[in-house]
C-alpha cells in the first residue's frame, strides 16, 4: 500500500513537473545545436553520398574548402572530379554547370557571391530556367545556384544587393531563402534533388549562427518542401513576412510588441518562388494586417509581389494598407554609421507593426 | 642614344626572323605531330624523341599530367625539365615560375601580332571537284558519298523552299545555310549518332543527316501540334533529343561552355562519345551576355563587337575545356559576316585557328567548302578527342551565300557581285557533285529526280505542316518546371474559365 501511495506521489510530482520536462524537450534537442554553415556542409556532403551524379563547383571550393568554408572537408572526401575549383569566369562555370545538367549530372555551382551571378545572368535565365520549357521537355536542368546574397557588413555597393526579386521574377526558377540551420539544411536537400534549376540565395552573416536541431533534423532523409512557407511565430494581430536575415529581425521586433500588446505573427517565407500565398493569405484573414520585411531594394521587390497578391485575395480582410519595410533605395553606403541606415532595423518593424495597428502615427508621418 | 635604336631594332628584325623560320606563329599544325617541329619559346631547340609524347603546340603542355598536378604547381613545372634541355645555341638559362620552368633572354624582343604569313587552310578537293595530288583524305564509300551529297542538295532545296515560305508570309523567320552544305553533312557524316551536337543556328543539315525528316523540319517551322518544341520557339530552333542534336537557343555562344560541361560529363562516365560545338565567327567575340535580335535593326551591328573575349563564353567555353581535358569538338564556320559585321570588324587575328594555341588546344584550318577535307578533318579531330581526351578546335573557311535571315538584306552592305561568285564560282555543293559524278557514282538523271523529289516532298510537307492544328492552351503551361506549381495551375484555370465566359474574345480556331 505504501508503494502505491509512493507510486501515486511520485506519479503526481512527476506530473507537476512534467510541462517543464516537456518544455525542455521540446528544446531539448536544443542540447543539440548546429550553425548555418553546418547544416549546409552536412546537406552537401550528404546529398553528395547518396547520389554520384551531384558534384560542387565554383571558385575556392575545393583547397580553399569553400570561400566561406561552407565545402569544407569535401575535396578530401569526394575527390578533385567532384568538387571542382573554378577559374574567374562566372559566365563560363555557369555555362558549363548548365552543359553538365543537360547531360544528366547534378551540379551544385557556388556564386561566391551573389552579385557575381550578374555576369553569368544569361546562363541562369536563358540557358537553366528557359530550356526545359523551349525545348518541350527535352532538355531539364537539374542545377543548384547558391551562394552568398543580400548585404554583408561593410562590403560596399557591389557586394550587398539583394537579387531575391530579380530571380523570383523569372518563370522556369525556384529560388529558396534559407533562415535557420533546418531551413538550410533541409532547403538544400531538396534544391539538389529537384529537376529544376534553383537559385539558393543563402545569407554570409547567418553562416555562423547557431540555431536548435531536431533529431528529425539530422536524419539524412530529411527534406523540406519546395514552396512552403513557415510560421517561425503564431500570433493574431499583424502578420509580418520575411525571409532570410530579416526573419530574425521580425522575430526580435515581435518581442518588442508583446511587451506593448501587440501579437504578431512572423511567416518565414522559405520560398520565393514558388511563394506560398496561402499560408500568407490565411494569415492575413486572421490578424488582418500585414507588414513584408526585405533587405533588397524597395521597388518591384519581394514585398510588392506579396502586397499585390494578397490584395487580389484577401482585400476585404484588410483593416490597414500593407507596409513594406524594404532596404533604402541607394546603393549600399560603405561606411557603417550609413550602412546600418541603409538596411531595415528591428524598430523599423516595430514601428511599423504599430502603425498598422493605429497605435502610432498615421502613414504619412512616417520616421 | 641612335647607336642604341638601330642595333636593338636590328636585334629584334633577327629574332623576329629567327623565329618565323623556325615556324613560330604561323606554322601548320600537324594533326600528327611527328615532326620535330618546335616554337621559338623553346629557342629553337628540336625536341628529342623520348620527350615527343609531350610534344604539342605548346612546349609545356599538361594533356599528359595527371589531375592532380594542378595542386602541386611547383612540382608540376619541374616534370617539364627534360625536355628544356640545355643545349643550345643561345645564352638561354631558365626560371622557375608558376606554371612551369622558361628560358629567359637578355633581348627584349615583343612577340609580332602576327606571323608573316597566315595559317594554310587544309583541302583534298580543287575548285572544280577534282582530287589534288598526295592529299591525305579519309576515303569514303560509295554508299556514304551519295547519302552525303544528297543530303547537301536536300538542305540546299529545304532552305530555298522555307526561304520563300517566309516570303510568302506563310512563316514567320527563316534562316539559310547557303555556301555551307559541306560544313553541314560532312562534318555530320564524320561523327557517329552518340556523338552530342550543340548548334549555333546555320547547321540544321547535321540533324538532316542524323534522319530528322522534311515534315519535323516544316512542323516547328509552322510550331504546328507536331511539333517537338511545343510551339515555342521560333522557325529553325529545332532540338531533338532522340538524334542528341540540343535545342537551339538563340543567345549567341552560350553553347560552348555548355559544351565543355556536358564533354566532361562525358569523361566522367567513360563513354566513347565526344560533343561537337559549333560557332561562327562572330560568336568567337561573344561576351556572354550580348545576345542578337533577329528583329533589330542590322544597322546597329554596321560598326561591329567589341572584341573583348577575356570574361566570355568562347574564352571561357574553350579555356575550361582545355583545363578539364574535355573531348569536344570547338567546330567553328567563319563565313566571312556576323550579320553585316565583316571579319576584318570582328577580330584582328589571323581568324580563329591561331585562337586554339592561346588556349593549348590541337587547331586545323580547313577549306570549308570542300567537303572530304572537312569529313576528313572531322573524322581525325574525333579520333583524338575521343581517344585522347582532349579538345580540338576546327576553323572551316567558308562563304554566308545567303542574308544573315529573312530579316537581313546583305546587299545593303556587301557588293552583289561577291555574293554571286560564291553562290556559283565557289559553290561546295556543285564541287563535291563533281567528285561523286567523277567516280561513276552519280548521274545527271539521279541529279534531276532527287530535286524533283526534294523539292516535291518538300512543298507537300509546307502544306500538310500549315493545315496541322496548333498546339493546345495546356501546352503553354507544361514544361515550365517538372510538375506545374499551384500557381500555374491557377493560372491556367482561370484562362479557362475567361475564355469560356468570353468565347467571341477567343478565336476557335485554337484547340484547348
Amino acid at each position: 500500500m505504501f508503494g502505491v501511495v509512493k507510486q501515486k506521489m511520485l506519479r503526481l510530482s512527476l506530473t507537476q513537473i512534467r510541462p517543464a520536462v516537456s518544455a525542455l524537450r521540446s528544446y531539448s534537442s536544443a542540447a543539440k545545436q548546429m550553425t548555418v554553415r553546418e547544416a549546409l556542409n552536412s546537406a552537401l556532403d550528404e546529398e553528395m553520398s547518396a547520389d554520384p551524379k551531384v558534384f560542387l563547383m565554383g571558385e575556392e571550393v575545393g583547397e580553399y574548402q569553400g570561400a566561406y568554408k561552407i565545402s569544407k572537408g569535401l575535396l578530401e572526401k569526394y575527390g578533385p572530379e567532384r568538387v571542382l575549383d573554378t577559374p574567374i569566369t562566372e559566365a563560363g562555370f555557369a555555362g558549363i554547370g548548365v552543359g553538365a545538367a543537360y547531360y544528366g549530372l547534378k551540379p551544385v555551382v557556388e556564386f561566391m557571391t551573389f552579385n557575381f551571378s550578374m555576369q553569368a545572368i544569361d546562363h541562369i535565365i536563358n540557358s537553366a530556367a528557359k530550356s526545359n520549357y523551349m525545348s518541350a521537355g527535352q532538355m531539364s536542368v537539374p542545377i543548384v545556384f547558391r551562394g552568398p546574397n543580400g548585404a554583408a557588413a561593410g562590403v560596399g555597393a557591389q557586394h550587398s544587393q539583394c537579387y531575391a526579386s530579380w530571380y523570383a521574377s523569372c518563370p522556369g526558377l525556384k529560388v529558396l531563402m534559407p533562415y535557420s540551420s533546418e531551413d538550410a539544411r533541409g532547403l538544400l536537400k531538396a534544391a539538389i534533388r529537384d529537376p529544376d534549376p534553383v537559385v539558393f540565395l543563402e545569407n554570409e552573416l547567418l553562416y555562423g549562427e547557431s540555431f536548435p536541431v531536431s533529431d528529425e533534423f539530422l536524419d539524412s532523409s530529411f527534406c523540406l518542401p519546395i514552396g512552403k512557407a513557415k510560421i517561425e511565430r503564431v500570433g493574431k494581430d499583424v502578420t509580418i513576412t520575411a525571409f532570410s536575415k530579416m526573419v530574425g529581425h521580425a522575430l526580435k521586433a515581435a518581442e518588442i510588441l508583446e511587451k506593448d500588446g501587440i501579437d504578431a505573427e512572423v511567416i518565414n517565407l522559405r520560398s520565393i518562388r514558388p511563394l506560398d500565398r496561402s499560408t500568407i493569405s490565411a494569415s492575413i484573414r486572421k490578424t488582418n494586417r500585414l507588414i513584408t520585411v526585405e533587405e533588397g531594394f524597395p521597388q518591384h521587390g519581394v514585398g510588392a509581389e506579396i502586397c499585390a497578391s494578397v490584395v487580389e485575395e484577401s482585400f476585404a480582410y484588410l483593416d490597414a494598407p500593407v507596409e513594406r519595410i524594404a532596404g533604402a533605395d541607394v546603393p549600399m553606403p560603405y561606411a557603417a554609421n550609413l550602412e546600418r541606415m541603409a538596411v531595415p532595423q528591428v524598430e523599423d518593424i516595430v514601428r511599423a507593426a504599430k502603425r498598422a495597428c493605429y497605435r502610432s502615427e498615421p502613414l504619412a508621418a512616417v520616421a | 642614344m641612335a647607336n642604341w635604336g638601330r642595333i636593338s631594332s636590328r636585334t629584334i628584325g633577327n629574332h623576329i626572323r629567327k623565329r618565323t623560320n623556325q615556324g613560330f606563329i604561323g606554322s601548320t599544325v600537324d594533326i600528327n605531330p611527328s615532326s620535330g617541329s618546335s616554337s621559338a619559346l623553346n629557342g629553337g631547340r628540336s625536341v628529342s624523341d623520348q620527350n615527343r609524347r609531350y610534344l604539342n603546340p605548346l612546349p609545356w603542355s599538361r594533356a599528359t599530367l595527371s589531375w592532380f598536378q594542378r595542386f602541386k604547381s611547383t612540382v608540376a613545372a619541374k616534370q617539364h625539365d627534360s625536355f628544356l634541355s640545355s643545349d643550345s645555341d643561345d645564352d638561354h638559362l631558365s626560371l622557375d615560375f608558376p606554371g612551369g620552368k622558361v628560358s629567359y633572354t637578355c633581348d627584349m624582343n615583343f612577340i609580332s601580332e602576327s606571323s608573316q604569313a597566315r595559317v594554310p587552310c587544309y583541302r583534298v578537293l580543287d575548285d572544280d571537284g577534282e582530287l589534288i595530288k598526295d592529299c591525305d583524305f579519309q576515303q569514303v564509300s560509295k554508299e556514304v558519298a551519295v547519302k552525303m551529297y544528297s543530303k547537301m542538295v536536300s538542305l540546299q532545296i529545304m532552305d530555298t523552299i522555307f526561304y520563300e515560305a517566309q516570303r510568302q508570309g506563310r512563316i514567320s523567320f527563316y534562316l539559310t545555310s547557303a555556301g555551307e552544305e559541306a560544313i553541314n553533312i560532312a562534318s555530320a557524316a564524320a561523327l557517329t549518332e552518340q556523338d552530342i551536337i550543340l548548334p549555333q543556328y546555320r547547321e540544321p543539315g547535321v540533324l538532316l543527316w542524323r534522319g530528322f525528316t522534311l515534315q519535323e523540319f516544316a512542323d516547328q517551322c509552322f510550331g504546328n501540334k507536331a511539333d517537338y518544341g511545343k510551339g515555342r520557339q521560333m522557325p529553325i530552333h529545332y532540338g531533338s533529343k532522340e538524334h542528341n542534336f540540343f535545342t537551339i537557343s538563340s543567345p549567341i555562344a552560350t553553347q560552348l561552355p555548355q559544351a565543355a560541361g556536358i564533354a566532361y560529363s562525358l569523361k566522367m562516365d567513360n563513354k566513347k562519345a565526344c560533343v561537337v560545338s559549333y560557332i561562327g565567327d562572330g560568336g568567337t567575340s561573344e561576351v556572354s551576355t550580348l545576345t542578337i535580335s533577329y528583329f533589330i535593326c542590322l544597322l546597329q551591328f554596321a560598326h561591329g563587337y567589341p572584341n573583348c573575349f577575356l570574361q566570355g563564353d568562347f574564352h571561357a567555353g574553350l579555356n575550361f575545356a582545355a583545363v578539364m581535358e574535355a573531348p569536344v569538338i570547338f567546330f567553328c564556320r567563319n563565313n566571312g559576316w556576323a550579320i553585316s559585321t565583316n571579319v576584318s570588324e570582328q577580330f584582328r587575328s589571323d581568324g580563329i585557328v591561331v585562337k586554339g594555341r592561346a588556349y593549348g588546344i590541337r587547331s586545323i584550318r580547313v577549306d570549308g567548302n570542300d567537303a572530304l577535307a572537312v569529313y576528313t578533318a572531322v573524322s581525325a579531330a574525333r579520333e583524338m578527342a575521343v581517344n585522347e581526351q582532349r579538345p580540338i578546335l576546327i576553323e572551316a573557311l567558308t562563304y554566308r551565300v545567303g542574308h544573315h535571315s529573312t530579316s537581313d538584306d546583305s546587299t545593303k552592305y556587301r557588293q552583289l557581285d561577291e555574293i554571286v561568285y560564291w553562290k556559283n564560282a565557289r559553290n561546295p555543293v556543285n564541287r563535291f557533285r563533281n567528285w561523286v559524278q567523277s567516280n561513276g557514282w552519280w548521274s545527271e538523271q539521279e541529279e534531276t529526280q532527287l530535286r524533283n523529289s526534294v523539292r516535291k516532298q518538300l512543298l507537300e510537307a509546307i502544306q500538310v505542316a500549315e493545315k496541322t492544328e496548333k498546339p493546345p492552351l495546356s501546352d503553354m503551361f507544361t514544361d515550365v518546371y517538372d510538375y506545374p506549381p499551384p500557381n500555374l495551375e491557377e493560372q491556367e484555370k482561370h484562362l479557362r474559365e475567361t475564355i469560356s465566359r468570353h468565347p467571341t474574345d477567343y478565336s476557335s480556331d485554337i484547340p484547348l
